[in-house]
């Protein structure tokens, strides 16, 4: 009796203490098991050289390698090709802050039917990205799409072939965009921001709902027009849309990976490549099965999305320490 | 607001203006535009070049039909259904008790264990795929839906709960107070002075992960291998392999796949947009 | 789909009353769920479940590309008593591993050393062999038989006539070969026959694994002679963005004659609106006289994993397997080829002509990708890929692909 009473008054003393964590360990977890866990155990396994076998009595086949992976990755120019792919998606994803930020412009009135039309220029965020790719891939076949009727119709001459079917002669053969190894990156990435474009334009329009209409009518009694206006008096205002906008193009572009696999699947001979789907072939398509090294890549990408994920967190512990 | 409304430009540019949106909207979905024009086209028209001109002949029904009479796509849509619904209960309801934990309790690890969920979700999903597919095959979860949901729900918990706590903590915090000092019990202080209160974020977030979810195709490549288990994103990639140059059932096939989350960001569009832009406005 | 059926439970449960602790289970796993190749196999499991009631076969039916992933795993964790693979460097990591058992002393006592002998060198591993081949198919050229007439080309037997052939297409605006490379493979076959015809079957063996350079000499010829092969016969523009099923359009529209394909294409042939009557198979041109003839024909066989349960019943299947009126019958409803030099061939011309090929042939090549390991042969095809869209890459691609094979072997 006495026993239980104590417990129950600790329970009840220690209840706010005790509480939080009732709450927070079904995520906590879920989200160790299947995120933080594997993270260490990637690291751990990029020191191994392991084609994910185990051998008859379930040990595993793994050979512990130390850093052999990384110097691997050092000499391969498959690496390099698919980290100056990222940095190339990086850079020029960056277009789709300041193309969404024009579209927002252009959208921002109150015309009837804005809204429709509002949403109809978000449409291609909401599409999932294989078929953005499989849409682009085909727009730019050069045999049956898009870019290749085009071409036909300009250059081409139709002609009977000598079995009397219809063919075509070209002066210069079609362009084939996505198996040139200049421009295939290109023309994927081209792919990539039209949903990105439309997820910036997004966040600005929210944006721009929210800027001060007051501090906007100073700046018109001031003479402020234009240009001038949009850059010392509403992209001030519009810095939490911005910052967002570069985060989540970030990490974007990090993480492009299913319109590779749709259009070219890092080809041709790799030129294509990106350290995501670069690993993932490596690791798991029918020529890799080599987790270990595939597991390198995968730390070295993780660390580059580490100093994104860093600043962001310092941004947030910044706020954190100013809102309380 | 800014630019200027064009109301107080004059009528002419009022007009000229509605002229333009439809013009530029067309030039904006010229893709999609055309996608759509390829799948209702039959596929004498397709074989013959004619990718522009008037349709020889309309086929869509043909078209939509035959995607579902010569491939498995209804098994893939309902796989889909069956992995983006549980990832979305499992995930929201386990942020929701999380992103409560972390906004309202002052305990020392709250704001590391926060920033944790946040860069987890974050994370790229190479840096988890071995052994998460490892674990799968070991534990008899590779090429099932649960284990397609599950993952996706422990991932999507992540984002979530930044959502969440970050709602929270924008409640009055005085309601919890006064509830305490009444001597309510923690768990009915959620139930039914929390819950109540976020019920639009759980709206937001539900269409976003459903949106998330359903156009995942990586996991479905790295959990699934045969065609049983395989979400549509994944189904429509093998259609693609299985109808060789028939685009007009592909195109039908694409189309198709982005039905749901299209009818979702329609139904649940100030949610949806409310969701993804929070952070975006201060 | 996992597909389980007990086949036969009921004739099993009916010999076996009151001895039914003896039936002894023996698990199979296939890998085709195939309209053909399924009904082959399941003609067999019930002709072996018939002569052997009193073994209870249990099915399990996997898709090809399901299986390639399923096996890495029930192997060790839930092993069957059969399952089917690839032999070559295929089989290699699960050997390595210790998964498979090896079945040297099945060959011995069945004595399938005579008429399996041109499988013999690609089951082997480490001194043993480790399965029991069932089936394979030919590579070679299939070609536009309306068009060789209206040219009045007859098939090529030398590379000369080839290369002749190629340029009286040439004038008359078809382009000799169509070939889709997007997904690599198909380059790979182009490659493994010029090998083959110009080093021979040794030092294709030697190249794949991994004993010659693709700097030294004789790989340096072959490369030559693909450079020839591109100048002067030539292959369709773009076909770096076909899929091999993309690159039929133009061969079955007349605009190009050829393809070197596996037989397994004729049916996409067919589909695409040609007439078996327009079609036609050769084999793959002489370049050196003094070479003997070595073909491609990837094989499926059966192997025992080292978890298995019930090894001897697993035995008997592979024996029987091996049998002539069994591969016969098997290959005839699954369109294929029988391994065993004693069993019969369909009509069908094309397997006919396959047949007569490959039992001339002084060695069997697995093709490229099962021949070297995984991560060379996919280096070694985008080489393959690169090189035919620019010949003058040759001297990159060939370091390249030394420096993989220095670090893959």
């Amino acid at each position: 009796m006495d026993v239980k009473a104590t417990e129950h008054s600790w329970l009840l003393r220690n209840k706010l203490k005790i509480a939080p964590w009732v709450f927070l360990i079904p995520a906590l977890a879920f989200f160790a098991v299947y995120v933080i866990e594997p993270i260490f155990e990637s690291i751990w396994l990029s020191f191994y050289e392991w084609n994910g076998l185990y051998r008859a009595d379930g040990t595993s086949t793994a050979v512990w390698v130390g850093v052999d992976n990384y110097i691997k990755l050092w000499d391969d120019p498959k690496f390099w090709t698919s980290l100056k792919n990222n940095l190339l998606w990086l850079l020029l994803f960056m277009l789709a802050v300041p193309i969404g930020l024009m579209i927002a412009l252009f959208l921002n009135q109150t015309v009837s039917g804005m809204r429709i039309y509002k949403s109809l220029f978000f449409f291609p965020f909401v599409i999932s990205q294989v078929v953005v790719g499989l849409i682009f891939g085909w727009f730019y076949n050069p045999d049956f799409g898009v870019v290749g009727s085009v071409w036909k119709a300009l250059f081409c001459e139709e002609t009977i072939n000598i079995v009397g079917n219809v063919s075509f002669r070209c002066s210069s053969p079609p362009p084939d965009i996505l198996s040139s190894p200049e421009f295939a990156t290109y023309g994927i990435i081209a792919a990539g921001l039209w949903p990105q474009i439309a997820y910036c334009m997004i966040l600005y329009l929210t944006g721009l709902n929210n800027v001060a209409a007051d501090q906007i009518e100073a700046g018109r009694l001031d003479g402020a027009k234009g240009w001038r206006m949009l850059w010392f008096v509403v992209l001030p205002q519009l810095r939490p849309a911005t910052f967002i906008a570069v985060v989540v193009t970030v990490i974007g572009a990090l993480r492009s990976f299913d319109m590779i696999a749709i259009m070219t699947q890092g080809g041709p001979f790799g030129s294509t490549n990106v350290l995501a789907y670069y690993m993932y072939e490596t690791a798991i398509s029918e020529y890799g099965e080599r987790y270990g090294y595939g597991s390198a890549i995968a730390t070295v990408l993780f660390l580059i999305m580490l100093i994104y994920i860093s600043y962001f967190l310092w941004r947030m512990y910044q706020d954190e320490k100013g809102g309380r | 607001m800014f630019p200027r409304p064009i109301e107080k430009a004059g009528p002419g540019a009022r007009i000229g203006y509605q002229l333009l949106l439809p013009f530029v909207l067309i030039i904006w979905l010229l893709p999609l535009l055309a996608i759509f024009a390829t799948s209702i086209r039959s596929g004498a028209d397709i074989n013959a070049g004619n990718v522009f001109g008037w349709p020889g002949e309309f086929a869509m029904i043909e078209n939509y039909v035959a995607v579902f009479t010569r491939s498995q796509a209804s098994m893939y849509f309902i796989n889909s259904i069956l992995i983006t619904v549980p990832s979305v209960a499992i995930s929201v309801s386990l942020a929701c008790l999380a992103g409560y934990a972390l906004a309202i309790y002052r305990f020392r690890v709250a704001l590391p264990l926060f920033f944790l969920f946040v860069a987890g979700n974050f994370v790229p999903f190479q840096i988890l795929m071995v052994p998460v597919r490892d674990m799968s095959v070991r534990v008899g979860l590779y090429d099932t839906i649960a284990g397609q949901f599950l993952f996706h729900a422990a991932f999507q918990t992540g984002f979530c709960t930044l959502f969440m706590r970050n709602f929270i903590k924008a409640l009055p915090f005085d309601l919890i107070e006064s509830a305490r000092i009444e001597g309510v019990k923690e768990w009915r202080i959620f139930w039914f002075v929390v819950l109540p209160l976020v019920r639009p974020a759980l709206a937001a977030l539900a269409v976003l992960i459903f949106t998330f979810v359903w156009n995942d195709f990586f996991w479905a490549n790295v959990l699934t291998q045969g065609e049983s288990a395989k979400p549509i994103t994944a189904g429509v990639r093998a259609l693609n392999g299985q109808f060789v140059n028939n685009w007009h059932l592909v195109s039908a096939a694409s189309l198709i796949a982005a039905i749901p989350p299209v009818i979702m960001f329609f139904l649940m569009q100030r949610h949806f947009i409310a969701g993804l832009t929070l952070g975006a406005v201060k | 789909m996992l597909q389980k059926s007990t086949l036969a439970v009921a004739l099993a449960a009916a010999t076996c009353l009151g001895g039914g602790a003896n039936a002894a289970d023996l698990v199979i796993n296939f890998d085709d769920l195939n309209p053909g190749p399924k009904q082959g196999f399941d003609d067999a499991v019930a002709l072996f479940q018939k002569e052997n009631p009193d073994i209870n076969v249990i099915v399990n039916n996997n898709d090809r590309e399901a299986h390639k992933t399923a096996i890495r795993n029930f192997l060790t964790a839930d092993a069957p008593d059969v399952t089917s693979w690839y032999p070559g460097n295929r089989m290699a990591p699960f050997v390595d591993a210790g998964l498979f058992e090896p079945v040297t002393d099945l060959w011995e006592e069945e004595g399938f050393g005579e008429h399996l002998a041109a499988i013999k060198p690609t089951m082997t591993r480490d001194g043993e062999i480790w399965g029991v081949p069932y089936s394979y198919y030919q590579w070679g050229i299939y070609y536009r038989k309306d068009i060789f007439d209206l040219l009045e080309l007859e098939e090529p037997q030398t590379w000369d006539e080839l290369l002749s052939a190629c340029g009286k297409m040439k004038e008359n605006g078809v382009t000799p070969f169509t070939i889709g490379t997007k997904f690599l493979w198909p380059a790979a076959g182009v490659f493994d026959y010029i090998n083959l015809r110009t080093n021979g079957y040794e030092t294709h063996m030697a190249l794949t694994a991994g004993e010659v350079k693709y700097t030294d000499e004789p790989i340096r010829e072959t490369f030559a002679n693909f450079e020839t092969l591109i100048n002067e016969c030539g292959f369709v523009e773009n076909h770096a963005s076909m899929s091999w099923q993309d690159a039929i359009a133009p061969f079955s529209n007349g605009d190009a004659a050829m393809y070197v394909m596996g037989n397994f294409a004729v049916d996409a042939f067919l589909n695409s609106g040609l007439d078996v009557s327009q079609l036609d198979f050769f084999p793959f041109p002489t370049i050196d006289p003094d070479v003997p003839a070595a073909e491609e024909a990837p094989t499926d066989a059966f192997f025992i994993p080292a978890n298995a349960k019930n090894k001897e019943d697993a035995r008997k299947f592979l024996a029987f397997v091996a049998r002539p009126d069994v591969q016969t019958q098997w290959n005839k409803t699954m369109g294929q080829l029988p391994i065993n030099s004693q069993a019969d061939v369909s009509d069908d011309k094309f397997i006919q002509e396959g047949f007569a090929m490959l039992n001339k042939a002084q060695g069997l090549a697995q093709f490229f990708d099962r021949d070297a390991p995984a991560e060379m042969a996919k280096a070694g095809m985008e080489g393959f890929q690169r090189f035919m869209t620019d010949t003058s890459t040759l001297e990159e691609v060939l370091q390249r692909l030394d420096e993989v094979q220095a670090q893959v072997y």
